[in-house]
């Protein structure tokens, strides 16, 4: 069997590289991938943490479940604000949208 | 348990969440010709939510629906704080939401977002944790939005972004959590964290770093505050005060009941390790919220970084930690209480002075006092309470809740409370700058207006509220004390 440090380091790694994605990305499409990797990440560590430990254990699996179902509304309403800002400013890029700032 | 039982447990956001099916199906129904509906319906589902808070019984400790959620007297305290905002925010909303298309969404929303947080507080279990906290922040995103205005879109915008950073990192540290306890139930990692050994906590730091990062979010704390005065300032007026004050409540009802009920709070060998992480972040935020607020001349954006700085000091009584005792947690309940009523009356009178002199700029409160008097003094009383001074609410709860960090005895918790009276004094001079505009200077027209009766009961509501907590502020600081000592289960 694999062991269990492997899935927490592919998993650490997927999320940092979706916090670097975040940080560095500037288009809100973009940002919004990289919060997936962050998700998608937290979903792997569940499951493995669920997999590895006793068989009670499944409710690691129905939190990864939950997990996704809450990335996919989130990522639809984001979309429809996106393509709202789109329509209005002609740009998705994060920097644009400033007229609030200090 | 019996099901009609387990049905009163979770009344209240029950009527909510069916509330807003009604309120939504009602507009459709109707053919989106009677956006009346959509406030009366609304009114109706949060008044059966606080018929239900009122019902329960204040003693009554238990676990519902399998443990997903449990109810003591601190759920009962939230319920009763939170149901009650979304009464009063309902009942100002009427204006805003007649004059935009998505007037019965508005309020479907309202009552979605209200009533998971009302769950939230009562959360037992990190899924019913986390599944309430998405469902409150995904309405809220969508009320930060739902304005036709370009600065709205972005507030909604930069809300979601944040905010699903946030969610992710939450998450982590729930991953990390659950990887340990071997459960979500927060009974279970209650008992955990009571018996790990020392091995284990370099991991549960981990976690409760991350932790305390996704809730700092919601609570509005440094450094997870960037998106605070953006949202507030962007999003509708009536949809900021909800956010500002609800919302908060609810971040740290939500960490209160994790650190408290799952990780053993003070009694716990980690406290001090989580306590000293969350007295930097309460230190950062009073600075960053006061040094931000004094530069600024819109009115929102103004109580955006001021609310920053205000969940500095309710972070006080979070960081304020000692075994066997919740001194601290009850000074957070107390502070929420009167902030409830302190903020709730600034912003709506805001919201009020936007609408009918379309105008956010502090500026433009000149000789407000001349214009609508009642409205002046009940929103420099607000102000007065907000900085602190006697013999308004916002004295007592400060006093209240350093008093309380200073009685735990650690030297780092009084050096934290010294910073917050420095900054106690800074925040004066933004508040009371506010309140002297509106008194001292000259108005530039003369013409006199008032608010709608209903958000007129708000207010002077509200800025009762603020003098009876201020002299009489005995039975909230015990329902405050008794709600806190039901948090810890060991």
């Amino acid at each position: 069997m694999i062991p269990i440090e492997n899935f927490l380091i592919l998993s650490a790694l997927l999320f940092a590289i979706g916090f670097y994605g975040v940080m560095a990305r500037r288009s809100a499409i973009l940002i919004l991938m990289s919060v997936e990797l962050m998700l998608a990440a937290v979903a792997i560590n569940f499951i493995a943490f669920a997999t590895y430990l006793d068989a009670d254990a499944f409710s690691g699996l129905v939190f990864a479940l939950f997990v996704i179902t809450v990335a996919a509304a989130e990522v639809g309403l984001a979309l429809g604000i996106v393509l709202r800002l789109y329509r209005e400013r002609r740009t998705a890029n994060v920097d644009e949208a400033d007229s609030l700032k200090w | 348990m019996s099901l009609a039982q387990e049905l009163h447990y979770i009344g209240p956001a029950l009527a909510l969440f069916v509330g807003a099916g009604v309120v939504l199906f009602a507009d459709v129904l109707s053919g989106r010709r009677a956006p009346r509906w959509g406030l009366t319906l609304a009114a109706l589902a949060v008044a059966l939510a606080w018929t239900f808070v009122l019902a329960m019984d204040g003693d009554a400790r238990g676990e519902a629906l399998s443990g997903a959620v449990r109810v003591d007297a601190f759920s009962i305290y939230f319920a009763f704080l939170l149901v009650g905002v979304t009464l009063a925010v309902v009942l100002c909303a009427k204006r805003w939401a007649d004059s935009i298309e998505q007037g019965a969404e508005f309020y479907g929303l309202l009552l979605i977002s209200a009533a998971s947080m009302v769950l939230l507080a009562q959360g037992n279990d990190l899924i019913t944790i986390f599944v309430a906290l998405e469902t409150t922040s995904i309405a809220q995103f969508i009320m930060a939005g739902l304005a036709r205005t370009d600065r709205s879109a972005e507030a909604g915008l930069k809300y979601l972004l944040t905010g699903s950073v946030a969610a992710a990192v939450l998450l982590y540290g729930f991953a990390f959590l659950f990887g340990m306890a071997g459960s979500t139930s927060l009974p279970v990692v209650a008992e955990y964290v009571a018996s790990a050994p020392e091995s284990g906590r370099l991991p549960l730091l981990l976690a409760f770093v991350f932790i305390i990062g996704g809730f700092g979010y919601k609570m509005a704390l440094a450094p997870f505050h960037a998106w605070v005065p953006d949202v507030y300032q962007g999003a509708p007026s009536i949809v900021g005060s909800f956010l500002s004050v609800a919302s908060k409540a609810a971040g740290f009802a939500v960490a209160l009941r994790v650190f408290y009920t799952g990780l053993g709070g003070g009694d716990s060998f980690m406290a001090e390790d989580w306590a000293i992480f969350v007295a930097v972040i309460a230190g950062l935020s009073m600075i960053f919220g006061n040094t931000g607020a004094l530069l600024q001349t819109n009115a929102k954006r103004l109580l955006g970084y001021s609310s920053v700085a205000q969940a500095g000091n309710v972070a006080v009584g979070f960081a304020a930690v000692a075994a066997g005792s919740t001194i601290g947690p009850s000074g957070v309940l107390f502070f929420l209480g009167t902030y409830a009523v302190t903020n709730l009356g600034a912003f709506i009178a805001v919201h009020v002075v936007a609408e009918r002199l379309g105008t956010e700029e502090i500026a433009d409160y000149a000789g407000l006092s001349r214009r609508s008097p009642a409205l002046a003094a009940v929103l420099s009383l607000c102000l007065i309470s907000l900085t602190g001074i006697p013999p308004t609410a916002g004295f007592i709860a400060k006093v209240y809740i350093f008093n309380a960090a200073v009685q735990t005895g650690h030297d780092w918790l009084v050096v934290l409370v010294a910073v917050a009276v420095v900054n106690t004094a800074i925040s004066a001079f933004y508040y009371l700058r506010w309140v002297r505009t509106m008194w001292m200077d000259d108005p530039v027209e003369e013409t006199r207006f008032q608010p709608a009766g209903a958000v007129q009961v708000v207010l002077l509501l509200s800025g009762f509220g603020v003098l009876l907590f201020g002299v009489w502020p005995g039975p909230l600081i015990n329902a405050a004390r008794s709600a806190a000592e039901t948090l810890s289960i060991l």
